[in-house]
């Protein structure tokens, strides 16, 4: 395995944090002016809490010393409108920045969706969705926390300070100074911090994910643990994980516990010098008594911002790197894509050829050859070519490449002679269908799930529902999945991960189902038969053969049964093609071929039937009848036992 | 309908007398996490109760420095400044290291219980039998134990914090500011009406729009994971398009949501902020009078100023407090029905020891029913000598991997016995049930990890000549040397590129090196090629030779090395025999068997 992906995304060389954030303008724009008026509404508010205490001063100086009571009412009155305008204006500052910084996060959130649809399965190979979730989630609530509050209160911040010290000073330069000196550790105890903290945390978050993954473990293998009673041994490896979790939690709240420490200390160190000095200035006459309670007071509306500075750097640090970890998404090359000028098959008669097509895997050894390594072979229109060979051997590799999940890495794949890659992907996978070995089915219904590669009827086209109705129930009776009118809504149950959960055996049969009701011109089946029993593949490759009778295929298969459907049989032995023909043909003549595809008991048969020379002709047409009646014995009931194990 | 264990879990409309049952249940389950640490519990609360009394003093300290101080000053007199001075400087030191004292023992606490729930819930799920994994399915058990615990660290983390310390700083505040001045205190009691409004319709809009916001941000993050895990299928037919239009609906259905939540906010703060200014100027006139009229000191006022402000700091983080209640609460109440959840299949109360079986298993007068009426086998008896191998035939849903499982114990008989030896297997000792009998399934799951730690899973002391050496017997040593790494490569990605059959090689390999005295197959061949299976049969000639085994197999090869056969129909057995004697009849065996002989060629 090369690096993983995490392990990249903090190269060696950091570009500076403020450029790294603003890249966040191509999604910021729009809600830039909103958020300058934010900035604006949030200055404005805190300039009013800061003028507050000059009015108390004004208060305590006039009125309170003159004993002019009267006095006192206008300037309450100014103090409680200077409130009101202050909550205004934070009012504004969260509704300036509402709707514009949401819509941001929302556009990043489709962006990268798009993004990571488009990518070719290499990329998903190497990147576990839990890490591209936190992205999505995560990573940009955190961006739109930053830019509608982080950023704005930084900026806004900074300048009340400036303008706060400014008033204290001028209003008594020792006193000012003293706060000023007194203030500047808790910048440089909570800038460290702040690196200690977010290397702590961030250790802390990847503990959480390994432990969520042994719990995730624990959960899938239950069959494996209960089967061979480790369940103590997958204890104790969750025990160690939580237990380092609960560490490194510890250890993070000793930071926390520090920190707090000094905010709370470092002012009223500050603020305690203040005091002796204010009072001695105050006896000395330098000082009125109003100026000393405006002092403490404007002091007070001072400790947040400035408290609040190691906090917004941390939070604008943690921005950055949300930022970062989004653009690795969004910068990664797709070496997978549409060509600048398209060719189009309008009606194609599905001839599919290899010629020299080479693979590897990106993350392959150097020391192994290519997977596959000089691949010749064309399927004629109409024909169904089994592909066979060992375990390992690339025969799903080969299938991915022809609807390019995988491209080539070397030789090219055409379809009716076009090369696949000068077709839009959209054209190339409509005249192309697949279905696959391991059978995902989303959460939709089932008639959602069948119909998935003719999107013309999922827009709800009256004109087109009974069409789309009789191309289903085709689909599902070709692929033997009439256990669906069984299930509680029938063909619009739930499936899927927030579904129903079905049978190995049922999924593949729908995956199947799904590929027939493309129709495409193409179809390419990856062992689409392996879970299912003996009696229910019976019925399934009686009914495909005819489909196939007009449809190119391209079938990977593991038994003989399955490749008794195929025209022809290319053999796929270390990377090339070593074999094409029919069955008995290749059966007679080849020996790998032998032995990959019979078992021990029919290489003495086969011997016996040698001798007699009878062999092809005989079990082809022998097996029909055979196969029906046996399918009759065995296959009573299926469906509502089927059914039962799907409820459960 | 009941609430005990997870049933009713998707409800939400319990009755009272349902709600009721499931808070006490969740409240035993948080007394019996909290019992072994109340004296811890007791210490912190005293610690958080000194440490806010400090840093209430504040205000009072400076209001004493300004009257007391300055006149004593102009007298020369420098003990009053320097006391408040030093005062301040102490209560505010002792304040903060008291704070970070708390919030060591309250992270101690809330990492200890967290610890203590986390086993807890993971070990029952352990114990929970199969049948309940199947049905409670993989994800709801998963999220119990992720987010669900999640909801409940975060409130110890920050709620109770949050809480605890704002109750404190809230009542001492109050009360310094009665001792200072009651007639400001009447103040404040006065601003007690709106505030207490406010933040009740704050409290019960966000209840709401909060689980609005969890149920937007969960069908965004299903819909997220299924199209990345699912991106091949997504590909291959061309979903992209479609699923960026629901995608993008997801999307606006949360920013909806979360730009109402934070709308709310937007109400409520300046809301906070401004029955706190009106309270301040109020304080003022009601003080500036008094003050005129020399009835109060100034330094007197400034500290009731001061105390006014302050006393609505904490009140926002305390309304937050009751959101984190709110998800901590139903998290514990679901996390409480699972605990509930008796495992249907339990561990015995005198465990009978059996260090070497022989392998001879009886079934006796054993049925096997979900409820009374869906009776999927019917009683039956069989008896398996010990070392016999045996077939097990019959179509999808026949019953063969319930007998299976049975025998693996996984699911126990609704009536009758299993016996191992003659022991009831009820009552043998876990470790020796599970030396004694291993099943290996269709589905070959592997744990991250290397290859050789999967293969280990069977016997975790095992040397890596031993794992090679299972490897080597059931054909599987080839492959894995071809891996990148060999024996070390790790199979991420819940097996990454290890194909379907190259997962099951490993598995029996895994059951090889266990070495059991009855071995289970459930179609653990199905996804081999022909030639491995062949290897894998070869392999099983030597290793069945003198243990038990039941095969349960679609493809009738496996047939040709067990010594009997069972056909089963409808959960009953229809035949019994020698495969040779049963293919030579007439019965369903032999017409199965014919059936499939030709399917091979």
């Amino acid at each position: 395995m090369s690096a993983t992906p995490h392990n990249t995304d903090h190269p060696a060389e950091r570009t500076s944090a403020v450029r790294a954030l603003f890249r966040l303008r191509e999604y910021a724009r729009p809600a830039l002016p909103a958020i300058a008026a934010g900035m604006g509404a949030s200055l404005a508010s805190q300039l009013i809490a800061l003028s507050i205490p000059q009015v108390l001063q004004a208060v305590v100086d006039g009125p309170l010393s003159d004993g002019d009571a009267s006095a006192i009412w206008p300037l309450a009155g100014l103090v409680f409108g200077l409130g009101v305008l202050e909550a205004v204006m934070i009012a504004l500052r969260r509704w300036f920045v509402l709707t514009p910084g949401t819509k941001v996060e929302a556009s990043m959130r489709n962006a990268l969706y798009a993004k990571l649809q488009d990518l070719p399965v290499s990329f998903h190979d190497r990147w576990p969705s839990g890490q591209l979730l936190s992205r999505a989630m995560s990573d940009l609530g955190l961006i739109r926390r930053w830019l509608s509050f982080g950023l704005v209160l930084l900026v806004v911040n900074l300048i009340v300070i400036v303008v706060g010290l400014g008033i204290l000073i001028s209003m008594n330069w020792m006193l000012g100074v003293v706060f000023l000196v007194c203030s500047i550790p808790l910048w440089i105890v909570g800038f460290r911090f702040e690196g200690r903290y977010s290397e702590v945390s961030r250790r802390s978050q990847d503990q959480a994910g390994d432990l969520a993954t042994a719990v995730e473990e624990s959960v899938h293998g239950i069959r494996v643990l209960k089967a061979f009673g480790r369940g103590k041994h997958a204890l104790s490896s969750f025990r160690v994980r939580a237990e380092s979790l609960r560490r490194t939690e510890i250890e993070k709240a000793r930071l926390e516990a520090s920190i707090w420490a000094w905010i709370i200390l470092v002012p009223a160190v500050a603020l305690a010098g203040c005091l002796v000095l204010g009072v001695w200035l105050a006896s000395q006459g330098v000082l009125t008594v109003g100026e000393l309670v405006a002092f403490f007071a404007t002091a007070t509306v001072l400790a947040w911002p400035i408290e609040s500075i190691g906090f917004l750097l941390a939070f604008s640090l943690d921005a950055r790197t949300a930022t970062d970890r989004f653009f690795d998404i969004l910068d990664s090359e797709n070496a997978i894509t549409d060509p600048e000028r398209r060719v189009s098959v309008e009606q194609p008669l599905g001839e599919l050829a290899f010629s020299g097509v080479r693979f590897r895997y990106q993350d392959a050894p150097e020391r192994f050859g290519d997977l596959l390594d000089g691949i010749d072979l064309v399927v004629e229109p109409g024909e169904t070519m089994a592909l066979v060979g060992l375990t390992g051997s690339g025969k799903t590799t080969l299938t991915a490449l022809t609807t390019r999940l995988y491209d080539v890495t070397g030789g090219s794949i055409t379809l009716d002679g076009v090369d696949i890659r000068a077709l839009s992907r959209e054209e190339l996978r409509t005249h192309i269908a697949m279905a696959f070995e391991d059978a995902t089915l989303f959460s939709a219904s089932v008639r959602e799930n069948v119909l998935l590669g003719r999107p013309e009827f999922g827009e709800g086209d009256p004109a087109l529902a009974a069409e789309a109705e009789r191309v289903l129930d085709e689909a599902l009776s070709i692929a033997q999945a009439s256990f669906v009118y069984d299930l509680p809504d029938g063909v619009d149950t739930k499936v899927g991960e927030e579904g129903m959960s079905l049978s190995g055996g049922q999924r593949q049969r729908l995956a199947l189902a799904r590929a027939v009701a493309a129709s495409p011109s193409v179809l390419v089946l990856d062992d689409p038969l392996s879970a299912l029993d003996v009696a229910t593949e019976a019925r399934v490759e009686a009914e495909l053969r005819r489909v196939l009778a007009s449809t190119t295929a391209l079938i990977v298969a593991h038994r003989p049964s399955t490749v008794l459907l195929a025209d022809r049989v290319a053999l796929l032995e270390e990377g090339r093609i070593t074999a094409v023909g029919t069955h008995s043909e290749l059966l007679r003549e080849n020996e790998h071929y032998a032995f990959v595809i019979s078992s021990l008991e029919d290489e003495v048969r086969r011997e016996a039937a040698e001798a007699s020379d009878l062999l092809v002709t005989d079990a082809a047409e022998s097996s029909d009848p055979i196969e029906s009646e046996a399918a009759e014995h065995t296959s009573t009931e299926t469906g509502p036992i089927e059914r039962e194990e799907a409820n459960r | 309908m009941s609430v005990i264990g997870v049933e009713g879990e998707e409800r939400n409309d319990f009755t009272k007398a349902e709600s009721k049952q499931v808070r006490a249940r969740s409240l035993r389950l948080l007394g019996s996490l909290l019992r072994p640490l109340r004296l811890r519990l007791w210490l912190t609360m005293l610690v958080v109760l000194v440490s806010t009394a400090a840093q209430v003093a504040g205000p009072a300290l400076i209001g004493f420095g300004i009257d007391r101080g300055l006149p004593a000053l102009l007298d020369g007199d420098w003990l009053p400044v320097g006391f408040a001075g030093v005062a301040y400087l102490l209560t505010a030191a002792s304040g903060a290291l008291l704070i970070a004292w708390y919030i060591r023992l309250s992270t101690r606490i809330s990492q200890a219980v967290l610890l203590d729930l986390r086993t807890r819930v993971f070990l029952h799920t352990q114990k929970l039998s199969l049948e309940f994994h199947e049905s409670y399915t993989s994800g709801r058990i998963i999220s119990r134990q992720t987010s669900d615990l999640d909801a409940i660290r975060e409130l110890l983390d920050e709620g109770i914090n949050q809480l605890v310390r704002g109750v404190l700083y809230m009542s001492f505040t109050a009360i310094a500011l009665v001792l200072l001045d009651w007639t400001s205190a009447l103040v404040l009691l006065g601003a007690l009406i709106p505030l207490t409004v406010l933040t009740r319709w704050f409290q019960v809009r966000s209840q709401k729009l909060f689980r609005q916001s969890r149920v937007a941000s969960a069908k965004l993050i299903v819909h997220f994971v299924e199209s990345m895990t699912g991106i091949r299928a997504v590909q291959a037919f061309r979903k992209e398009r479609r699923n960026e239009k629901a995608y993008g609906e997801l999307v606006e259905d949360y920013r909806d949501v979360n730009a109402r939540v934070i709308q709310l906010f937007g109400i409520y703060d300046p809301g906070l902020l401004l029955i706190g200014n009106a309270c301040v100027a109020a304080v003022l006139v009601v003080g500036g009078f008094r003050v005129v009229e020399g009835e109060l000191a100034i330094g007197l006022l400034l500290s009731a100023l001061l105390y006014t402000k302050r006393f609505f700091d904490p009140i926002e983080d305390m309304a937050m407090f009751y959101n984190g209640y709110q998800s901590a609460a139903s998290a514990l109440e679901k996390i409480s029905g699972v605990l509930e959840e008796e495992p249907s299949v339990p561990e015995p109360r005198h465990p009978v020891d059996l260090w070497k079986a022989s392998g001879h298993v009886r079934f006796e007068a054993v049925e096997f029913a979900y409820t009374k009426d869906r009776v999927i086998l019917p009683r039956f008896d069989l008896d398996v000598p010990a070392g016999q191998t045996i077939a097990l035939v019959g179509s999808t849903g026949a019953g063969k991997s319930t007998l299976a499982k049975l025998l693996a114990r996984f699911y126990d008989p609704s009536d009758g016995v299993v016996e191992l030896d003659g022991i009831d297997l009820r009552s043998l000792h876990p470790k020796d049930l599970r030396r004694a009998i291993v099943m290996v399934t269709q589905e070959a799951y592997l744990f991250s990890g290397s290859v050789a730690d999967n293969i280990a899973l069977g016997k975790p002391d095992a040397s890596y000549d031993e794992i090679v050496r299972a490897a080597k017997a059931v054909g599987a040593h080839e492959f894995i040397e071809s891996l990148p790494n060999g024996y070390d490569t790790d199979v991420n990605k819940r097996g990454g590129r290890v194909s379907a059959g190259q997962r099951q090689l490993i598995s029996f390999a895994r059951a090889f090196l266990a070495n059991p005295a009855v071995l289970i197959l459930d179609e653990a061949t199905s996804s081999l090629d022909i030639p491995s299976e062949r290897l894998v049969q070869e392999g099983l000639t030597t290793l069945l030779a003198d243990r038990t085994a039941v095969i349960i197999a679609h493809r009738l090869s496996t047939v040709a090395i067990a010594d009997r056969v069972l056909v089963m129909e409808q959960g009953r057995i229809v035949e019994d025999g020698a495969p040779s004697d049963l293919i030579g009849g007439s019965g369903r065996f032999a017409a199965l068997h014919a059936a499939w002989r030709d399917s091979l060629v």
